[in-house]
């Protein structure tokens, strides 16, 4: 069977790259699509299983990281990415792609009603950092890209990711029902939350991290690799999770 | 109507808590508190309403906007009641990125586009400051902190509440640039008298000398010229944008005169004299060509963009450095940010359009210990410079997913006067691009001109001319900002236009504008035609001339047939880039300038591009007179903890940390390894093909401080740091070039350059030094550029930078997973010094701390050195090799503090029978001082002896081995000369307070 994932590209997204090496490594069809493409004809984002949001610095992340991008998929995409949502099928997104979801709604959209309740904003160290660091996944979550994972290295490149909730009551919502995938382990950079490192909607279908799995895709992308023995390239495994899930249910 | 956003709980705004850690320690400790609030300022959109603003601007879960009241009065903001406040805006006419992403998001809000001319759109910062009444030089302190004079206004408030609602902030900034008129002037150079001729030179800010203001004289008294212009109805005038148009051509920054100018050397220490015409083609040209037989990789060098070489059957990778110096004093953050993706433009501009894959970043600031005081009035500090710098290059890249892989951080007193800011990118292109090897630009009569990217302003004009002159105080601000995202929008587009063969040739708009640009081009066919008026302006009110020389960013110019045009704009249109037809190429051997139905300009490209009278410069070369004064006896424990924290050689991580290095997945060698990921990595390697096992490496060598002795010495230094570093890593020695950039202080001898001839004799010499390196090491120069201005007058005093050449080097790896990182790796291997250790300290980091000459400048012996590299190269290829460390700054004492910090282990070494050294050689000499060609490496116990059998014949010495208790212990004749814990060399090289 063959697993198709759109790539998102365009309005400054910059990862599309090394996302599309990650997924066609995990054995997916992934293909380009430049945004414009999908907000001119929102219904083609069908042909797909698999939406993949990359990092990068949409619109500059001026008025705030990923803000302006979902401001744009909004208008013209989410009632097609509700229904894409809606027939069982997967998004991810890293990084910047995260900041878009959380801005969008979609993630975690407790409310079902697409209305931000969660943010990721400035670290509060106040800089950009790029380093590498342990995340444990929540083995209780229902999330489908995080099956089966329990620790992994993986590199953290932002400046906007502590993530917070719009309320106390969010907050617990998101823990008791287990929407929270992943959580720095050795050491959080930002000052997130309860360590938050990504998060899955209500339907465990929609993930959105901070870290980034997909530049982890070779041994050698380990900052350790000349002195350790690194045997795998485990950032594959998260986007061999959701196209296996398409496996196991679309075909 | 102002919008003001603000954090709701502002205790998790981690900008303010940052920023208010550096105000403690640089500023003042009394400041208690700082907040902050995003300002959006919008006028003419009638669909704009209050509500929808709130929404547009705010992120709900986060923040909280206010409209009608200031937020500097919201509970939030006022509860601890603030005393200053200080908002800034850009001045009119400087590129704001924010505003362009704030038009988007209210178009697609509204549904339809906003016209520029009917609306106003800015935003501005506001930062409210907690703290008792402040003295009033820490109040100008803090101005200084947060605005630039150059491209910013300043709202500041004193008083808190009260002086708000006595003096509320504008509801609108200035915004109208000053207008000019849409006409052209006409000159009549042809008549003019010496005195005329100067007078035009430097009221128009031409920056050309009265030798060149006479040859364009000529050129417009020439009967040919005066018939050709008759005919085309022109009149024998020049106009100003003919003017112009030359002096762009003709500046310094673009024709390299200094580079090209026939040199009387006169060596005082031969007695000899030579004629050297055009140091560029006797020793940089000279040495590729002698090279291209032996180093067939070569694809194209010198003319175009970058340098591009081989990389495998299917790839070519290219590579340049550019220097944005003189921006970056004027505004650092602009300068920077600008000169990032100004070299990513030269890479999209490379034969048929390559892609950036990586930056690479040099910044060379004044000393950051300096006192306020020493800083001559209208200078940034250092520091200043280097935060600004710093953000500029972190945001270019950054924000462009384009890693910055490598680079240096250099601090010297010379660097005062003006800081040099480096900016280095690389890139990948296909083999084949439509049939046609992909590093041939081609372009044919008949082919659209087209103007991509952003539109027309009054940005930066005359910046290349400009950079060719020295600082002066009332030198106007031609300061332009780079934009991130539209950059990368372009990108996007063209290599979609490029993978569809729509265009055929492509060159960058950087200095000089589409001048040079389109200038350059025409060379390809023989002509062109401008048409000044087609090109989309920002706004209203620019001449003729300055739309022609306007260095506005994110534009690139190309070549379409008329076959694909149609094609070509349709899918700009559908990416949102603005793509214009400016004009045509022809074979007319002119390029004819017309603005609307006016000729604005009709100028032979011949006298163009080869016009320029030649420059006859002398130079005179006496070494300075040095030294080798023996040392007396030192605590080298001490020295050595000394020099592990001294600016240039202590860990940058605190800068390094925050450039995206990853970007892309192809990252093999990081800046930072080892067990902690904290020591310094020699350079890096990256796979530009993520099906490939071939992998590049990407180093620098920069050593300005030797060339206080001898710039041969110095750039012989710098060719042999940055090929080492290739060697150490795992590099092919043989697949391997490298870039040259010259920054020197200007050479000419005048009233103001009094040691222009000395100037001279150096940079000649420098050549000498590059080129005998580059035979020696079989290192093709393939790109270079060269800054030869770089002084400041201040006061009436001279401030010039030490002469300094940066080597860049792009070499391949054959398979990167043989690459080798600078980190001891497991205890009880054995470790070796490769290479002589002939004990010169002139230039070298003991001389700078020690405050006096200590002799001889390193020198590699670059006609042997080779053979050694390719011995160690062999070791490294078989897996013999377990760490490899350069030996740089701070000599082998240095090197092997750094391999202990990464292997979190110690070493037991002994420096007794060091090869080069003997029995008398003082022990600070043999620890600190910088002979180059050196390694530290280590080799498994089980493997010495084939290792030893690769390295037979070469200088090669065991001196010890890893140790699992964390001490660097060094023995000269069984006594401790250097006793040092890791935690100890962390606590020294880890610095965090530049």
């Amino acid at each position: 069977m063959i697993i198709k994932t759109a790539i998102i590209t365009g309005f400054g997204i910059n990862a599309e790259r090394e996302m599309e090496k990650a997924f066609s490594l995990a054995e997916a069809a992934a293909e380009k699509v430049h945004i414009q493409d999908f907000m001119d004809s929102p219904a083609l984002i069908h042909n797909y299983h698999i939406l993949a949001l990359p990092d990068g610095a949409s619109f500059g992340n001026h008025l705030g990281a990923g803000f302006v991008f979902a401001r744009m998929l909004e208008k013209s995409l989410r009632a097609e990415l509700e229904k894409f949502v809606a027939s069982g099928k997967l998004i991810i997104g890293i990084s910047n792609g995260f900041q878009i979801l959380a801005k969008l709604g979609l993630l975690p959209n407790l409310s079902g009603s697409c209305s931000p309740e969660v943010a990721l904003i400035h670290n509060d160290t106040g800089v950009f950092e790029n380093s590498w660091l342990k995340v444990s996944f929540n083995k209780e979550s229902r999330c489908v890209w995080t099956k089966g994972l329990d620790e992994m290295d993986l590199p953290i490149r932002h400046e906007e990711g502590c993530f917070i909730a719009v309320s106390d009551a969010v907050l617990e919502r998101i823990e008791n029902d287990k929407l929270v995938a992943v959580r720095y382990l050795t050491r959080n950079p930002n000052g997130s939350v309860n360590n938050i490192a990504g998060i899955t909607d209500t339907t465990g279908r929609v993930f959105g991290l901070m870290p980034h799995p997909e530049v982890f895709i070779f041994p050698e992308n380990h900052p350790k690799w000349s002195s350790e023995q690194i045997l795998e390239a485990e950032g594959i495994k998260i986007f061999r999770n959701g196209v296996n899930y398409i496996k196991e249910n679309f075909s | 109507m102002r919008t003001e956003i603000y954090y709701k709980n502002p205790q998790l705004d981690g900008r303010a808590k940052r920023l208010l850690e550096q105000l403690k320690q640089s500023v003042s400790p009394l400041i208690n508190n700082v907040k902050i609030v995003d300002v959006y300022i919008t006028h003419g959109i009638d669909q704009l309403t209050p509500e929808l603003a709130k929404k547009l601007f705010s992120d709900t879960v986060a923040q909280k906007p206010s409209i009608h009241t200031p937020a500097a009065f919201k509970k939030e903001l006022a509860d601890a009641e603030w005393r200053y406040l200080f908002e800034v805006a850009y001045k009119p006419g400087v590129t704001n990125p924010a505003v362009i992403t704030l038009k988007s998001v209210i178009e697609a809000e509204i549904g339809k586009k906003i016209c520029d001319a009917d609306v106003i759109l800015q935003t501005a910062m506001q930062y409210l400051i907690e703290s008792p009444a402040l003295e009033k030089n820490i109040v100008e302190k803090l101005k200084r902190v947060f605005f630039n004079p150059v491209v910013q206004v300043l709202e500041f408030r004193d008083g808190g509440l009260d002086a708000l609602e006595n003096h509320p902030l504008p509801t609108v900034y200035p915004y109208k640039v000053v207008q000019s008129n849409a006409v052209i002037e006409k000159i009549p150079i042809h008549q003019m008298a010496e005195k005329e001729l100067k007078e035009i030179s430097e009221k128009k800010f031409l920056a050309l000398s009265l030798d060149e203001m006479n040859a364009i004289k000529n050129y417009f008294a020439d009967e040919n010229t005066a018939r050709a212009r008759l005919e085309a109805g022109i009149g024998q005038d020049a106009t100003d944008a003919e003017l112009e148009m030359i002096a762009q051509t003709w500046s310094e920054h673009c024709k390299h005169k200094i580079f090209q100018a026939t040199i009387e050397y006169k060596d005082n220490e031969t007695g000899e004299t030579e004629n050297i015409k055009s140091v560029f083609s006797t020793y940089i040209k000279k040495a590729t060509k002698e090279l291209s037989e032996k180093r067939p990789f070569l694809k194209s060098v010198f003319h175009d963009n970058s340098g591009v070489i081989d990389f495998d059957d299917e790839n070519l990778v290219c590579f340049k450095v550019e220097t944005h110096n003189s921006p970056s004093a004027l505004d650092p953050y602009g300068g920077a940010i600008t000169g990032v993706l100004g070299v990513n433009r030269d890479i999209m501009g490379t034969g048929k359009g390559a892609r950036p894959f990586f930056n690479t970043n040099v910044l060379c600031v004044g000393e950051v210990e300096t006192h306020e005081s020493k800083i001559p009035e209208g200078l940034f500090h250092p520091r200043t410079i280097l935060k600004g710098a710093h953000q500029g290059v972190k945001d270019g890249g950054n924000q462009s997913g384009i890693p910055t892989v490598a680079g240096a951080l250099l601090f010297d007193e010379s660097f005062i006067g003006k800081p040099l800011v480096f900016c280095g990118t690389g890139g990948i292109l296909p083999y084949k691009i439509a049939g046609e090897g992909s590093w041939i630009k081609h372009i044919d009569a008949g082919d659209f001109a087209v103007m991509a990217g952003g539109r027309v302003g009054k940005d930066g004009i005359h910046g290349a001319t400009l950079s060719s002159q020295a600082m002066e105080e009332g030198t106007p601000a031609a300061v332009v900002m780079g934009d991130p995202m539209t950059q990368k929008i372009m990108l996007d587009f063209l290599l979609e236009a490029r993978d569809a063969g729509l265009y055929k040739g492509i060159t960058d708009n950087g200095a000089g504008g589409i001048s040079s640009s389109l200038g350059e081009m025409a060379e390809y066919c023989g002509g062109v035609r401008i048409d000044l008026h087609k090109c989309p302006l920002k706004y209203d009110g620019l001449a003729p001339w300055e739309i022609l020389v306007s260095e506005s960013q994110e534009r690139m110019s190309l070549a379409v047939s008329p076959d694909k045009i149609e094609e070509f704009l349709e899918l700009a249109k559908k990416r949102g880039v603005e793509a214009t037809v400016v004009g045509e190429f022809t074979n007319s051997g002119f390029v004819d300038i017309r603005f609307g139905n006016e000729r604005a300009g009709l100028l032979s490209l011949e006298f163009l591009h080869r016009g320029n009278p030649e420059m006859r410069l002398k130079a005179e070369w006496q070494r300075p007179e040095t030294a080798d004064i023996p040392l007396p006896e030192l605590d080298c424990n001490v020295i050595l903890k000394t020099l592990l924290n001294e600016s240039n050689i202590a860990s940058k991580e605190v800068f390094v940390r925050q450039y995206d290095h990853e970007a892309g997945a192809g990252s093999v060698v990081k800046p930072f390894t080892g067990k902690n990921s904290d020591a310094p990595s020699d350079g890096a390697v990256i796979r530009p093909v993520l099906t490939s096992k071939r992998g590049i490496t990407v180093t620098h060598g920069i050593c300005p401080r030797y060339g206080d002795r001898d710039t041969y010495n110095m750039a012989a230094c710098a060719v042999d740091e940055a090929f080492r570093a290739h060697i150490a890593q795992g590099g092919n020695p043989e697949y391997a070039a490298i870039l040259d950039n010259f920054c020197w202080p200007d050479p000419i001898e005048s009233e103001s350059t009094p040691d222009g001839k000395y100037k001279l004799a150096q940079l000649v010499r420098a050549c000498k030094g590059l080129y005998d390196a580059a035979i020696g090491y079989s290192l093709p120069l393939i790109s270079g550029k060269d800054s030869m201005k770089n002084d400041a007058k201040i006061d009436g005093k001279k401030v010039s930078v030490r002469p300094t050449l940066l080597i860049s080097l792009i070499g391949i790896i054959d398979n990167f997973e043989k690459a080798v990182t600078t980190d001891f790796k497991d205890e009880g291997d054995f470790i070796y010094i490769i290479g002589n250790t002939n004990g010169e300290l002139g230039g070298t980091s003991l001389e700078k701390l020690a405050r006096m000459n200590l002799g001889k400048a390193p020198m590699p012996d670059i006609n042997n050195a080779f053979k050694l590299y390719t011995a160690l190269s062999k070791a490294i290829s078989r897996g013999l090799v377990k760490s490899c460390h350069d030996i740089s700054d701070g000599g082998i004492a240095i090197a092997l503090a750094e391999s202990c910090l990464g292997g979190d282990l110690g070493a037991d070494i002994s420096i007794d029978m060091l090869p080069g050294t003997d029995k008398n050689t003082e022990t600070a000499r043999i620890l600190f001082c910088e002979t180059p060609s050196r390694f530290i490496a280590t080799i498994k116990p089980d493997n010495i002896k084939e290792f030893e059998d690769i390295m037979h014949g070469y200088s090669v010495c065991k001196i010890g081995s890893t140790t699992k208790d964390p001490v660097l212990k060094i023995t000269r004749d069984r006594n401790y000369v250097v006793d040092m814990p890791v935690s100890k060399i962390a606590e020294a090289w880890k610095r965090e307070d530049f």
